[in-house]
């Protein structure tokens, strides 16, 4: 691998990131923080929810907020430049291996999902205060949940971005986003889906289940969440999945 | 001297698609080629031809289905990451990175390349200067002319210094004066010592730059040579072609007699187009008007041209290179 080269790309689309800052803000941070204050600041006032409903709430929505940053940063960029501005031409001539830029991409959208990550965090516990009771106990649980998330739906991303043409994408992320989130158990924790048997059995083919999950049993290690084993098990497996599918329809697209 | 691009029975067939309902397509077609370092090459032909896949293959954006391509000795298929450090390629589409401003293209390609900071700033600014787009260079290249636009990433193909640089169809979509100033700065670069490559349709443009031109089309080379010499290849040279209609029997009748006329060496008849090639032209329209007007047949349209590579196109294949 070509680490110049690499660094070089990764410096390239990093310096693009940070000059749409704003626009980064509003796609990763709006629908979390409206979340967060109906959810979390809302309803508890008007007593609708339970006081530590929260805590549930708020693992799920930093899941949600990586899954939705990570996967738009390494999909819109790419349908453009591989549907519209042709701009991937110089890049794909750069002397790296085409699995390496293709890697990149998803470096880049890891930097991106962390950084939301990093954004939301605090603003959620700004929102929500008082009723918020996080523990972490395993720094390193959260740091691998983190990145593993990251990468898996940066790497999806990737699949998404190389499949889909500029006129496809709106329709696909909608198709795929909605049912990800409502079934990922962004909002409710998966064990108490046990009311719904089928239904509890049919979420686990959502990796966002496993993120949510993930960030409940190193945010809120107290209240019922999958076994470690299970979360990253699956992280880890749909994270191969999904970077084995993204690097090959990525060559697909490059090189005829 | 020393080989810069060899091309060895080299084919790209894509197969039939049933649900595209697309037929099997040989884009490129057998096709052997040499190229030496230092050269001026052209890729002739009509749109369609197969140039651009050829200019894929050797770029290695394109996966041949058959035949080895070399660039400096290199096989393309097998090294495509030690190839591209060697080339530079300048695409018909405008690929610039429109996040990110003139300069900033450039040295962010160098940098992909590997080039040391002060060297890849020195490099952009003597580029920029050349090309005349040093006013400019810190605006994004989204409200650039098309010939500054293409300016621009040729200066960018150049910032690695490869060892060949590869244009398709450069000036297409150009305007006159942009097709002249963009001409003269390739025919300059190319004195200095660069190594290029280029497709085209237009026939003025190969023979104007190139110093050796292969004429392609349907995915075969027809022919590769000098312009001069490809140009010789016109029997007798010049070409007169006539439009008149008339009755088949006419018209075989009138194509007999004008073989006969002096200095015609060939006579070709499609629909109601005469094509006279011609040792020389003068004296040789108003003597077949003459013949055409006594067999009756009205002569609508008229036209005479020099030896030119079009005139060579249009013998190899019966179509004109605009078609």
């Amino acid at each position: 691998m070509n680490t110049t080269t690499m660094v070089a790309l990764l410096h390239r689309d990093l310096l693009v990131a940070r000059r749409e800052i704003p626009t980064f803000m509003m796609r990763v941070g709006l629908q979390p923080l409206l979340f967060t204050f109906i959810f979390g600041f809302v309803m508890p006032r008007q007593g609708l929810v339970v006081h530590n409903y929260t805590n549930l709430l708020l693992p799920g929505i930093l899941a949600l907020s990586i899954t939705l940053s990570g996967m738009q940063a390494v999909a819109l960029p790419l349908v453009l430049e591989f549907g519209f501005t042709k701009e991937i031409e110089d890049r794909l001539l750069a002397p790296i291996s085409i699995s390496g830029l293709a890697l990149e991409k998803i470096f880049v959208g890891v930097i991106q999902a962390i950084i939301a990550g990093l954004i939301v965090l605090p603003l959620a516990w700004l929102l929500m205060g008082r009723a918020l009771d996080l523990r972490v106990v395993d720094p390193f649980l959260l740091i691998a949940v983190s990145l593993l998330s990251s990468w898996l739906f940066s790497a999806l991303g990737l699949l998404i971005g190389t499949m889909a043409g500029p006129q496809q994408v709106g329709l696909m992320l909608n198709l795929l986003l909605s049912p990800m989130i409502f079934f990922g158990c962004t909002y409710y924790p998966w064990a108490m889906l046990a009311v719904i048997p089928w239904f509890q059995i049919a979420v686990l083919i959502n990796p966002l289940v496993y993120a949510s999950e993930g960030f409940r049993a190193a945010l809120t290690p107290d209240l019922p969440h999958m076994p470690l084993w299970l979360i990253l098990g699956s992280l880890f497996g749909f994270c191969i999945f999904f970077t084995w599918l993204g690097l090959r329809s990525f060559k697909k697209r490059a090189i005829d | 001297m020393g080989t810069a691009i060899a091309l060895k029975g080299v084919q790209k067939v894509y197969k039939a698609n049933r649900r595209r309902q697309s037929p099997e397509v040989k884009a490129v077609d057998d096709v052997s080629l040499e190229v030496n370092r230092g050269e001026f090459f052209g890729l002739l032909g009509p749109n369609g031809a197969g140039k651009t896949t050829t200019l894929g293959i050797l770029t290695t954006r394109v996966l041949p289905t058959g035949g080895v391509a070399l660039i400096e000795g290199l096989d393309i298929a097998r090294a495509p990451v030690a190839v591209k450090q060697r080339i530079g390629v300048v695409a018909q589409v405008n690929n610039l990175d429109r996040n990110l401003t003139a300069r900033e293209n450039l040295l962010f390609h160098a940098r992909y390349f590997g080039v040391p900071k002060i060297e890849r700033e020195q490099r952009a600014d003597r580029l920029l200067a050349r090309f005349e787009l040093e006013g400019r260079a810190n605006e994004k290249p989204d409200a650039y002319s098309g010939g500054m636009a293409q300016r621009l990433k040729i200066a960018r193909a150049l910032m690695h210094e490869p060892a060949i640089l590869f244009l398709d169809e450069p000036t297409s979509g150009l305007d006159p004066q942009a097709r002249r100033t963009l001409w003269e700065l390739l025919i300059e670069l190319n004195k200095s010592g660069q190594t290029t490559f280029l497709t085209t349709h237009n026939m003025e443009e190969a023979d104007q730059l190139c110093g050796r031109v292969a004429i392609m089309d349907k995915g075969k080379l027809l022919a590769v040579d000098t312009p001069a010499k490809l140009k010789q290849g016109v029997p007798g040279g010049y070409l007169i072609e006539l439009r008149g209609r008339a009755p088949e029997a006419t018209t075989l009748a009138l194509a007999s007699m004008l073989r006969t006329l002096p200095e015609v060496v060939e006579v070709s008849v499609t629909d109601d187009l005469f094509r006279l090639y011609a040792g020389h032209a003068e004296g040789l329209l108003a003597k077949a008007m003459h013949l055409a007007s006594a067999q009756g047949v009205m002569i609508t349209n008229a036209h005479v041209a020099e030896p030119s590579l079009e005139n060579l196109f249009l013998h190899l294949t019966g179509r004109s290179l605009e078609q």
